[in-house]
């Protein structure tokens, strides 16, 4: 373990401990997610930040104040944020009328702000409104994105690059054969939507070792558009 | 060779009754991630017309050849659950934070290496022989065992019957602890490279005497003029390793004595170097007054073949002043007295 040299010392154990965690690591966990408003918020904007931070719980904090935050004007209390509540991804909803149903999703490096994408949301439909039977809690999702986009636009590799950041929860070097339970798809229409789609898995009998896999779609339904 | 037959017509009777696993596709799969991209183009008619079902047989197969993929990895069993272990994730993702540099060693560290020391593991409980009994060495219940000890201090042979021995026993400690403290900011600012001076007396009881004079030569040079009037004590001698901090004020030393011949010889060179001393050429001026002089010869003859231009041209544009020359410059014209 690394002697932590600080000018003026921790008096207790457990604030030494706090500290080392806050310190940079050689291996990284999972990264937090943090959601919060700007100044205004609608109604399906809360619905949105509610059933993701369901999806990324206990790796997501939600706060409910509302902010005067203008974030691509001045990103410092954002920053701030971060740091404060230790969580290098972001994910920030405001509606205005010119700018209705927005959501910035962006990420930090050392806490300070490293890139972010605005989208619009244009629908969504939650967890409750599909009639399935849901799986537990922090499993590792399989991700897949249809559609040439992800890899021919610069907006799209960089939206993939930060989906994939917020879904894929950490790095693991071996997963449970019976845990994989959950994928989540992304689809880039021609048209230039994001279609978002969340399914259980059911692993149903083949012929051989490999199961047959079959989908249920249990989740969320979103439908953005990049601003 | 019937048995072989029914049992194959069996399997592949069996087989048909299950859904296949194959899928005719070529995606791109980052087994370490789970991640699959499938490049293909999307049926943009399916897309509007029904959604919803076209994503989930487009994400199915996806998924089946991802899963495919994830059954070809080397499993091991954990605590009754099957586990596939994952190759390296080939998606590049961004870091939370900076790689941590590694820090440098203390002082008593570098020491401990160079002389192999290695820590040994001491138990929290020693066996006291005054007590009879079990005590901490630290935490809990250690102040309290070492009172009960402390019950009585003697005053040993060569002190002050009138000092106090348990007050004593605590300023000890609360010195112990200053030093350590000392010592752990004096590590810290060498891994941060932050200066610290040397020569700032922290408690004057405990310094040394090489470092009260270092902190007395400083003190001293620190004058308008450099110590050089400051009195001296008879025996006092200047500390070095200050010349540092103390730019001027150190005094020369004295050269040592030559003998007779080489001290003939340094005089003969410095003699030599005097008289033999030959004009030294400043060779850039010698370069430009050239380029000027060249550049004046060429401007006497473009005045020489102007008037003649001018007279075909019938006098058109005002005449340039000539330049004044480089001779005119010179004070006193060369080659003779004033003739009278």
């Amino acid at each position: 373990m690394v002697v932590i040299q600080r000018v003026v010392k921790a008096t207790t154990r457990k604030g030494k401990k706090i500290l080392l965690k806050k310190e940079p690591q050689v291996a990284e966990g999972p990264k937090k997610l943090l959601f919060f408003q700007g100044r205004r918020s609608s109604e399906k904007l809360r619905r949105l930040s509610k059933d993701l931070y369901d999806l990324k719980k206990p790796d997501a904090q939600m706060l409910s104040k509302k902010n005067d935050i203008t974030i691509f004007e001045n990103a410092t209390p954002v920053e701030a944020f971060c740091k404060k509540y230790e969580s290098p991804l972001f994910i920030m909803s405001s509606h205005s009328k010119k700018r209705p149903d927005n959501l910035v999703i962006g990420r930090m490096y050392n806490y300070n702000l490293l890139d972010m994408i605005e989208l619009h949301v244009e629908a969504h439909e939650g967890l409750k409104e599909f009639a399935c039977s849901k799986i537990a809690l922090a499993s590792k999702p399989c991700l897949v994105f249809n559609g040439p986009q992800w890899e021919e636009t610069e907006v799209f590799k960089h939206l993939k690059s930060l989906f994939v950041d917020i879904f894929h929860r950490e790095k693991v070097e071996s997963v449970s054969l019976q845990g994989l339970q959950h994928t989540i798809s992304f689809t880039a229409t021609p048209e230039g939507k994001i279609l978002i789609r969340s399914y259980k898995v059911m692993m149903k009998k083949s012929g051989c070792k490999t199961p047959r896999v079959e989908l249920e779609e249990m989740g969320e339904d979103f439908v953005f558009i990049t601003a | 060779m019937d048995v072989v037959k029914s049992v194959l017509e069996k399997s592949a009777k069996e087989a048909e009754n299950y859904k296949s696993i194959e899928v005719k596709k070529l995606i791109d799969i980052d087994v370490g991630a789970l991640l699959a991209v499938d490049s293909n183009a999307l049926d943009s008619k399916a897309l509007r017309v029904s959604p919803n079902d076209y994503l989930l047989k487009l994400t199915r197969d996806n998924t089946q050849l991802l899963f495919n993929e994830i059954f070809e990895l080397p499993t091991e069993k954990i605590d009754e659950v099957i586990v596939a272990k994952l190759p390296k994730q080939r998606f590049s993702l961004p870091r939370c934070k900076p790689v941590p540099k590694p820090r440098p060693l203390t002082k008593w560290q570098e020491f401990a290496k160079a002389k192999g020391i290695v820590k040994k593991k001491k138990s929290k409980l020693s066996w006291d022989e005054q007590l009879k009994k079990w005590i901490p060495l630290y935490g809990f219940r250690r102040t309290t065992a070492q009172k009960e000890k402390d019950w009585v201090l003697e005053v040993p042979q060569n002190a002050n019957p009138m000092e106090d021995q348990f007050a004593k026993k605590i300023e000890a400690k609360s010195e112990r602890v200053a030093k350590n403290e000392l010592q752990r900011l004096r590590n810290i600012a060498k891994a941060r490279n932050v200066k610290v001076p040397r020569f700032g007396i922290s408690n004057p009881d405990v310094s040394s005497a090489k470092e009260l004079q270092a902190a007395v030569t400083v003190a001293k040079s620190s004058t308008a003029s450099l110590g050089k009037f400051q009195e001296k004590l008879p025996k006092e001698k200047e500390a070095r390793g200050v010349s540092s901090i103390t730019p001027g004020a150190t005094r020369k030393r004295k050269l040592p004595p030559l003998s007779s011949s080489e001290e003939k010889s340094q005089n003969l060179n410095i003699a030599d170097s005097v008289l033999n001393k030959r004009p030294k050429i400043d060779l850039e001026k010698a370069v430009s007054r050239h380029i000027n002089e060249e550049q004046l010869q060429r401007s006497e003859e473009k005045k020489s073949e102007r008037p003649k231009r001018q007279k075909r041209s019938g006098g058109g544009g005002g005449k340039k002043k000539p330049k004044s020359s480089n001779r005119s410059r010179k004070g006193k014209v060369a080659g003779g007295r004033k003739r009278r």
